[in-house]
Parts: structure tokens; sequence; C-alpha cells
């Protein structure tokens, strides 16, 4: 069996649809889990006090601000290159769930500088890069609501896709491009010896779990809505002509 | 309820902050979701019957 066959979109939906209650089942329990651990049963960071509570649900948001746009760059370079029609609007539908996630990461980290840094915002690189990141997010949405038709919507929002991706890398490596700014070094690295302390870890291990499990269902129950809109906008079209 | 001390603000605010805006992104998905699957399904039956 090869992986295009779920490019059909008769067969996404049928495949996809027992996985959506599955994994927003799955999200709620361990999101619930994540943060209830992390609030009520972890202790004060010893510089940040009880502010380290906000890790979170800003690490895991950030993460998934950065990875949503690198789902939709392969979402829409299948497109581009392959013209399934599935992957353009699996990559319209993640749009607004990064939306919410740079949103999430944008607040929270204002809500945890201002008590930390004394300030709600700074020109820092990782920061700015977010910001942009954030209006890339909002371009790309303005783009696929301002196109009619569908095919020439997916072209250009995939090619403002492969240009914001810029911003994605720059988002992610910041502060190794420019080690300098406010914000403090990558709470979480593959390459580290030592992240954060387990107590911490352990906790937000199960929220970023719950963050992408939330991530996989809002996308794939999405995308089965653009399915629907695309079917829907052909048949109004079809009536029309007739 | 843990003592946040002069952070309960920040904290509570992120908390807050983050979970309206992941009820938001979840409902306006599910409402736009009923939504076109009604108008769909209005659509298909005009089809079905000329």
């Amino acid at each position: 069996m090869s992986l295009w066959e779920y490019a059909n979109p008769r067969k996404f939906m049928q495949f996809t649809a027992p996985l959506v209650p599955v994994f927003f089942g799955l999200s709620a329990l361990l999101l619930g889990a994540g943060l209830v651990w992390g609030f009520f049963y972890t202790p004060d960071d010893f510089r940040q006090g009880a502010t380290v509570k906000i890790i979170y649900l800003h690490v895991p948001a950030a993460m998934m601000a950065i990875n949503t746009w690198a789902m939709m760059l392969v979402a829409s370079l299948i497109w581009l290159v392959r013209r399934h029609h599935v992957s353009a609007l699996a990559a319209k539908a993640a749009a607004p769930v990064g939306i919410t996630f740079t949103l999430i990461a944008l607040a929270t980290g204002a809500l945890w500088g201002q008590p930390i840094w004394g300030t709600w915002w700074a020109w820092d690189p990782r920061l700015t890069a977010f910001l942009i990141l954030f209006l890339f997010y909002l371009g790309y949405v303005a783009l696929w609501a301002a196109i009619e038709d569908p095919d020439t919507a997916a072209d250009l929002t995939g090619v403002l896709c492969l240009v914001g991706t810029v911003f994605a890398v720059i988002s992610r490596y910041a502060l190794v491009f420019w080690n300098q700014g406010l914000h403090q070094g990558a709470s979480l690295s593959l390459d580290a010896e030592e992240n954060i302390s387990d107590v911490f870890w352990h906790p937000l291990l199960v929220s970023i779990s719950g963050f992408v499990l939330l991530f996989l269902a809002l996308v794939l129950y999405r995308t089965r809505t653009e399915i629907r809109a695309r079917r829907l906008h052909a048949l109004v079209m079809r009536e029309r002509a007739a | 309820m843990p003592d946040l001390g002069p952070y309960a603000t920040a904290v509570l605010g992120s908390y807050a902050v983050g979970l309206v805006l992941m009820a938001v992104i979840v409902a306006a998905s599910v409402f736009r979701s009923r939504r076109i699957k009604r108008a769909l399904d209005e659509a298909e039956a005009r089809a079905r019957h000329g």
C-alpha cells in the first residue's frame, strides 16, 4: 500500500474518521494531566519562582507554532510538486491552528517576561522572529480567503509558505544565530546532556504530548471540513452552471 | 491551590489565555465543520433530486 493512496479524498475521509475522536480524547487526557501536574504538583524554580509553571503552556505552544509551519511547508511542497488536493487543504486547515499556538506562545511569553525581565516585550531576535512568523500566518490565511479559485490559492499560499519558512527557521534557531537578547537558551535540546530538571521535565513531556495530539486532532478534523467545503463549492458551481 | 506569591497574575493569566485560545480554536473548528456538513448535505440532496 502506498502513502499516496491517502491523497484520495474518499480514502482520506475513511481513514481519518475513527482517528479524530481518539486523538481529541487522548489530547484532552494528556493536556489535562500535564497542566494539572505542572500547576499543582511541581515546585517553584529557585530563580524564577512560581512563574516556571508557565513553561507547561509556553514551551509546547512555541514548539507547535514552529512545527505547524513545518507541516504546512511539507504539505505545500507535496501540492506544488504532485498536485494532491488533500495536501493543499491540510496546509490550509493547519494555519489557524498554528495561529492559535503562536498567539499562546506570544501571550504567555509576555506574561512570563513582565515579572522576570521587567518588560512585556523586547525586540529580541527570537521574539521578533516569532512576531514575524505570526504575521506570516495571518498573511497565509488572508491569501487563501482572498482568492476564489482554490488551485490558484493553493499555488500562491504554497509559495508564501516557502518564503515564511525562513522566519520559522529563524524562530527556532535565533538563539544560536544571535547569542544576544533577553530570551533564555532553549529549555529543551536533543543534543544537550541535561535539559531542565526531571521534576519539571516529566509534566512538560506530558503537556507537549497533549499539544501534539491536539494539533493532529485539529488538523485532521479541519482537513475533513475543507474536503467537504471543496465538494460543496463544486456542487454549487455545478448548480449555477445548470 | 499552590501559593503563587507575587506571580499569581502572570501564572493564572497565562493559563487563562492558553486554555481560552485552545477552546476557541476547537469551538470554531466544530462550528465550521457542522455548518459545512449541513450545507453539503442540502446541496447533495438537491443534486440527487434534480
